[in-house]
């Protein structure tokens, strides 16, 4: 594969947690590149330093030392709000437990984060159109989540995930609540993304789902290694 | 993005009805108490100062007690005008008698006066005459009638010329008064007869002038100490001879009783809402709790911390708001209702209790608002996201 502008730099990146007067190294100087275009999977269990790792890359936290570079910005110790905007433009969550705003239809909940970057009435129409016809629930627009299916829940919220067009997809166990069937056509909508151009990093402890990745990272004990 | 935040506010307000309303009924409570009370305070006071005024609120009304031998006569009364800030002096005579017309009997107060009476007392002639000099002169027998025994007597007919007796005497109706809303008529709703001073005097057996009633030229008060010293020096400088009754010191003193009372009310109220505002921080708080997740969602997908305290605010302003318009809503009606109990009396919501409802209730809800507001806003997005509520 052609590897293009790095997206994702990790450099020594070290987050510790101080629990209980105990030290807990979550991430001890991890590297890593993710390219534009790259459809990474991050393996490890749990208390691997998984969730520090995902929490760093989508700037809902901050690294200790070390340095993150995100579409060729360093993110550093930013203010809260200025990491909202970071996250706002730059990333798209697809978390384990969908996290869709029950009060919202389908097409409020996509709405959403384009409201938070303030675009215009029609634009966020259009573009809320597009993001469900790419995960194909445009029928579902004006449903409430209880009144969606796991999958169809989780599809929702790749398209709010797509809808600000960030530079990367950031999935966290996308499939972990749903069946194997379900968690495999949610795989496959992330395949056909990874094909249109979409970078996308899917941390999992699932081998299964890892496998489906292009590339893979493992995770233990807060260091990082390149699987293949 | 103002309006996306009213636009989120509402969702969640609507989501929520019957805590919504709840929330909002503390508010609803204290506006309402305190558009209610201050406008009653208002409407009451309105209607007793413009009674007092209607009365005359430069008449002084004098009764003497003690005559030390050398009793009033109209005479003397006539001289009490010579006096530059007494403006006029009428006799008020008064005794209760039997007013008859035809088998129509009343009993009314008979008031024996002169001329002058009417205007010091605010009265105005409806149909006819008042009585003249040369009634009293030659205690001639005619009466002038208030509204509602002119109305009770010949029922709507034409009163004048036509006889009445008083007390078995015959007497010519020659005028009749408009209806008075002044205090004491509407205190007493009794009947009144006004009849020449002479002719009274005679009838009651009471010669003298035991009370009679003056206007100021100017300031009341000015006229009150030169009646009171005209009045001690003609009674052995013997303050208890007499007494005078002042009419504006009685208005003034009204008004300030009325407005401390209006303050009471009022402050009560403003307790009740901050009462309401308690209530709505307390909710909000619990919402913000609830909502924990929401808002780390909210948060991961890019809302700063302005934002979420924007959307929170504006939903505790938009509980205190609603409960304010439901308030005033219902406090119309309840003013509406007491106003068609009271009857003579309406009580209307000035505008300045309804700006002042406003702004309290908005202080209120910010006030209250802010707190709840900022806890959402200060939640850390990877906790918030974690939260099983």
């Amino acid at each position: 594969m052609a590897r293009q502008k790095p997206i994702i730099i990790l450099r020594d990146v070290s987050r510790v947690y101080h629990v209980g007067g105990e030290e807990v190294r979550a991430l001890d100087h991890a590297s890593m590149t993710v390219y534009e275009g790259d459809f990474v999977a991050i393996i490890g269990p749990s208390g691997s330093g998984k969730s520090t790792l995902m929490n760093i890359v989508g700037c809902l936290d901050t690294a200790d030392s070390g340095t993150y570079i995100l579409d060729g910005q360093e993110i550093e110790r930013y203010s809260e709000s200025e990491l909202a905007r970071i996250r706002n433009r730059k990333i798209g969550f697809v978390f384990q437990n969908f996290n869709l705003l029950s009060r919202l239809t389908a097409e409020a909940n996509v709405e959403l984060p384009l409201i938070y970057q303030h675009l215009g009435y029609a634009e966020r129409k259009r573009r809320v159109e597009a993001a469900l016809e790419r995960v194909g629930l445009t029928d579902r627009a004006m449903h409430k989540p209880t009144e969606l299916s796991g999958g169809q829940q989780q599809r929702v919220a790749v398209a709010r995930a797509l809808a600000t067009n960030p530079s990367i997809l950031l999935a966290d166990e996308p499939t972990g609540n749903l069946d194997s069937k379900t968690g495999q056509d949610i795989m496959e909508l992330f395949r056909n993304l990874h094909e249109g151009g979409a970078t996308i990093v899917l941390i999992t402890h699932n081998e299964e789902i890892a496998a489906q990745a292009k590339r893979r990272i493992r995770i233990m004990d807060g260091h990082v290694t390149e699987v293949d | 993005m103002l309006l996306q935040s009213i636009k989120m506010a509402w969702e969640s307000v609507r989501s929520n009805k019957m805590r919504s309303f709840l929330t909002m009924l503390g508010i609803i409570i204290g506006v309402m108490a305190l558009v209610v009370m201050v406008s009653l305070v208002n409407g009451a006071t309105g209607a007793v100062t413009d009674r007092i005024s209607s009365l005359g609120s430069d008449l002084l009304s004098v009764s003497v007690t003690d005559d030390k031998g050398v009793p009033l006569r109209l005479e003397d009364l006539d001289q009490l005008t010579e006096d530059e800030t007494i403006a006029a002096v009428a006799p008020s005579g008064s005794m209760y008698a039997n007013v008859k017309h035809g088998y129509t009997e009343v009993f009314a107060s008979v008031t024996g006066t002169t001329a002058s009476y009417f205007p010091i007392e605010g009265l105005n002639l409806d149909e006819g005459r008042t009585l003249k000099t040369v009634d009293v002169e030659n205690a001639a027998y005619v009466a002038v009638l208030s509204a509602n025994a002119a109305e009770k007597l010949f029922s709507g007919d034409n009163a004048i010329g036509e006889k009445i007796t008083i007390n078995g005497r015959a007497f010519t109706v020659v005028g009749t008064l408009e209806e008075n809303d002044s205090l004491m008529s509407s205190m007493f709703a009794s009947y009144a007869v006004y009849v020449p001073f002479t002719v009274e005097s005679r009838m009651a057996g009471q010669p003298y002038i035991s009370s009679f009633v003056a206007s100021a030229v100017g300031d009341t008060d000015v006229a009150e100490k030169a009646l009171a010293e005209l009045l001690r020096a003609r009674f052995s400088r013997d303050d208890d001879a007499y007494s005078i009754i002042n009419m504006s010191s009685i208005a003034s003193a009204l008004d300030e009783v009325t407005g401390t009372l209006s303050l009471l009310l009022g402050g009560i109220a403003a307790i009740s809402l901050l009462v309401g505002g308690i209530g709505i921080m307390n909710i909000m708080l619990v919402s913000v709790t609830e909502r924990t997740k929401e808002i780390g969602i909210r948060k991961a997908i890019g809302a700063g911390r302005g934002t979420i305290l924007m959307q929170f605010l504006i939903e505790a302003l938009m509980l205190s708001l609603f409960g304010c318009i439901f308030g005033l809503l219902v406090s119309a009606l309840i003013l509406a209702i007491i106003s068609s109990i009271a009857g003579s009396i309406t009580f209307s919501m000035s505008l300045d209790v309804v700006l002042l409802a406003v702004g309290f209730s908005s202080a209120i809800g910010l006030i209250f608002g802010l707190y709840p507001a900022n806890q959402a806003a200060k939640k850390h997005p990877i906790d918030a996201l974690r939260y099983e509520g």
